[in-house]
């Protein structure tokens, strides 16, 4: 078994710039590689990485390897898995941290499968064990019930960190690096998915990733209409509305529109959740919010357990004094 | 030709739950199963089963579902049949206790799905509610060679290829591969049918097929396991929360608003 050498990001500059998410790997990573005593390196793929290799290099990564191709222009998860497996063979790194983005919780365990080993995925951290020196990664299981600590027996030990978990790294642009090119023999041939259209359906106005104020509304809000209510309250803080599963699967908003698990994760400032009883699947997208605020009749929903402040009551009667108060106060 | 869909799904303790039934057994780093609860087919896996049989009522198609486990309750594992699933394999064997090691059961499924003769499409739900890992297909895919898509909304087969809407983080893209080919699929798919009773009279009549380690014939070299679990807990919260009650509902929201203007949150 190869101990392979470095802590490598696997980074994200779609668009050009550096993701936010490779901003957080490097806090992550930054911490690994330090205790393990090892260097501390991100890969980008694209066709024009030099804007985000600074970038990198600004956000604490000593080592960049550009792996330059026009046909990694988009992403395309055969021809990426390609490069970064040619990579991982060529460099053997101890460690690989992939953000579990769209993209990531895909090619990460395609890599650990291309490469034999295994990987632990969406981490809320990873750290070091002192005496192995092996990566300890915890991560939420059975819908965030509990935590599960695992490590990978082989090498590169591999794990996806879930958005949002980490505190991007800061940026110091005096901060000096090595670019390397990794030139990689790719063909057009080697892509067995074509994406043929797109279409966006996300609500307008401000990202409910980015929002700084979120009302979401759940399974007891009981139909669609209410929704309108929530747009109304999200529309005088300057919000975004977002929605639990249930509220999802049955139709009265669209997916895009989902906070958990397998939806959104979000971290606003002011998580408002209007008739959601809080289960743990829910939370795990949620629970970064700084402060939450939980709106429900039943006085014993788990909502309670995980808000700041709570109002036990029916949705029709807190929800529109309560838009009414902040409009009146907020306008004052 | 019909369409041979192969269709991956596990038995997990009920994800529904009363909080308070979840415990785990520190010393065996498990979660107890919760007397009176049976388990259920994963939520995600049932969504894998309704769109192979949403193929199957367009097409000619045959949907055989495959799983891996130790102690499977039979008419849990059955639903799937009486849903209108045509065959169910059973690979169990106590040897097969390590699910938490996503490598060693996509060996074990893609094994049996070589067996089996392989399939044209296999459909599978995104992640299993007790490990969440969501690996096992993309795994499967791997070790099979197949294309795969991933977080399929919609899946649909015509002229030897697969055409998949795919949740993307604001909206879905159309994406399209050549057969065979594995897909995910995410909640978004929409309800799974329910067994009609002649569905339920039909699985009762069905046999699985049950195979052993053994008679997998698999390779004792390649089964290290990947993963070493070094602890489970349940996390503690320290949220205190701060009821508010005024003199009504109403009265309540107003305070509310009162207080998060207080605190500066608004």
């Amino acid at each position: 078994m190869a101990d392979g050498t470095g802590v490598l990001i696997i980074g994200d500059s779609s668009g050009g710039e550096l993701a936010s998410t490779t901003a957080e790997l490097l806090a992550a990573g930054q911490k690994v590689a330090s205790e393990l005593g090892e260097e501390l390196s991100v890969a980008l793929l694209g066709d024009t990485l030099d804007a985000a290799a600074q970038q990198a290099i600004a956000h604490g990564a000593q080592k960049v390897y550009a792996v330059n191709h026009p046909l990694l222009a988009e992403y395309q998860i055969d021809l990426y898995l390609a490069a970064l497996e040619a990579l991982c063979k060529e460099i053997s790194p101890q460690v690989v941290l992939i953000a579990r983005t769209n993209e990531g919780r895909e090619l990460g365990p395609r890599l650990a499968f291309r490469l034999g080993v295994g990987m632990a995925q969406d981490c809320l951290e990873v750290s070091v064990d002192a005496s192995e020196k092996r990566l300890l990664a915890n991560r939420p299981v059975y819908g965030g019930n509990a935590i599960a600590v695992v490590s990978c027996d082989q090498t590169p030990q591999i794990a996806a960190i879930r958005p949002k978990a980490y505190e991007p790294a800061e940026a110091d642009p005096s901060r000096q690096g090595e670019v390397v090119s990794f030139p990689v023999d790719l063909n057009a041939s080697q892509a067995r998915t074509t994406v043929v259209d797109t279409v966006m359906e996300a609500a307008e106005g401000v990202k409910l990733e980015d929002a700084r104020i979120v009302v979401s509304g759940g399974r007891g809000l009981g139909g669609p209409e209410p929704f309108a209510h929530l747009e109304e309250l999200a529309k005088i803080v300057g919000g975004t509305v977002g929605a639990s599963r249930a509220a999802v699967d049955s139709g009265w908003v669209p997916s895009s529109y989902q906070v958990g698990l397998t939806g959104k994760t979000i971290t606003p400032d002011l998580y408002i959740t209007v008739a959601i009883s809080g289960a743990s699947q829910h939370m795990a997208g949620c629970s970064g919010a700084k402060v939450i605020v939980a709106i429900n009749k039943d006085a014993g929903a788990n909502i309670f357990k995980e808000a700041r402040y709570g109002v036990v009551g029916d949705w029709e009667s807190v929800l529109p004094a309560l838009t009414a108060a902040i409009r009146e106060l907020t306008q004052a | 030709m019909a369409v041979k869909i192969g269709v991956l799904a596990k038995q997990v303790l009920d994800p529904e739950m009363p909080m308070a039934a979840f415990r785990i057994d520190g010393d065996t780093k498990k979660v107890v199963p919760p007397p009176n609860i049976p388990p259920v087919v994963n939520g995600f896996d049932e969504n894998a089963v309704e769109a192979a049989l949403k193929i199957k009522d367009g097409q000619e198609a045959t949907v055989t579902v495959i799983s891996t486990g130790t102690a499977f309750a039979l008419d849990v594992m059955k639903k799937p049949l009486s849903m209108g699933a045509d065959e169910l394999v059973l690979l169990q064997d106590d040897a097969f206790q390590n699910t938490i090691d996503s490598f060693l059961t996509a060996q074990l499924l893609a094994a049996a799905i070589r067996k089996l003769g392989g399939f044209d499409l296999i459909i599978c739900g995104r992640q299993a509610s007790d490990w969440d890992n969501a690996q096992v297909p993309l795994g499967v895919a791997e070790i099979l060679g197949m294309a795969c898509i991933s977080l399929g909304k919609k899946v649909d087969v015509q002229d030897g290829k697969v055409r998949v809407e795919r949740i993307i983080p604001d909206g879905y893209e159309v994406v399209e591969a050549p057969l065979p080919a594995l897909v995910t699929v995410s909640n978004e798919l929409g309800q799974p049918r329910y067994p009609t009773l002649r569905g339920i009279m039909a699985a009762t009549r069905k046999k699985p097929t049950i195979w052993s380690a053994a008679d997998l014939g698999l390779d004792a070299s390649d089964s290290a396991p990947r993963i070493t679990l070094r602890d489970l807990f349940v996390p503690v919260s320290d949220q205190e929360c701060e009821i508010i009650e005024g003199e009504d509902a109403a009265d309540s929201g107003r305070l509310l608003a009162l207080k998060l203007r207080e605190d500066k949150i608004i």
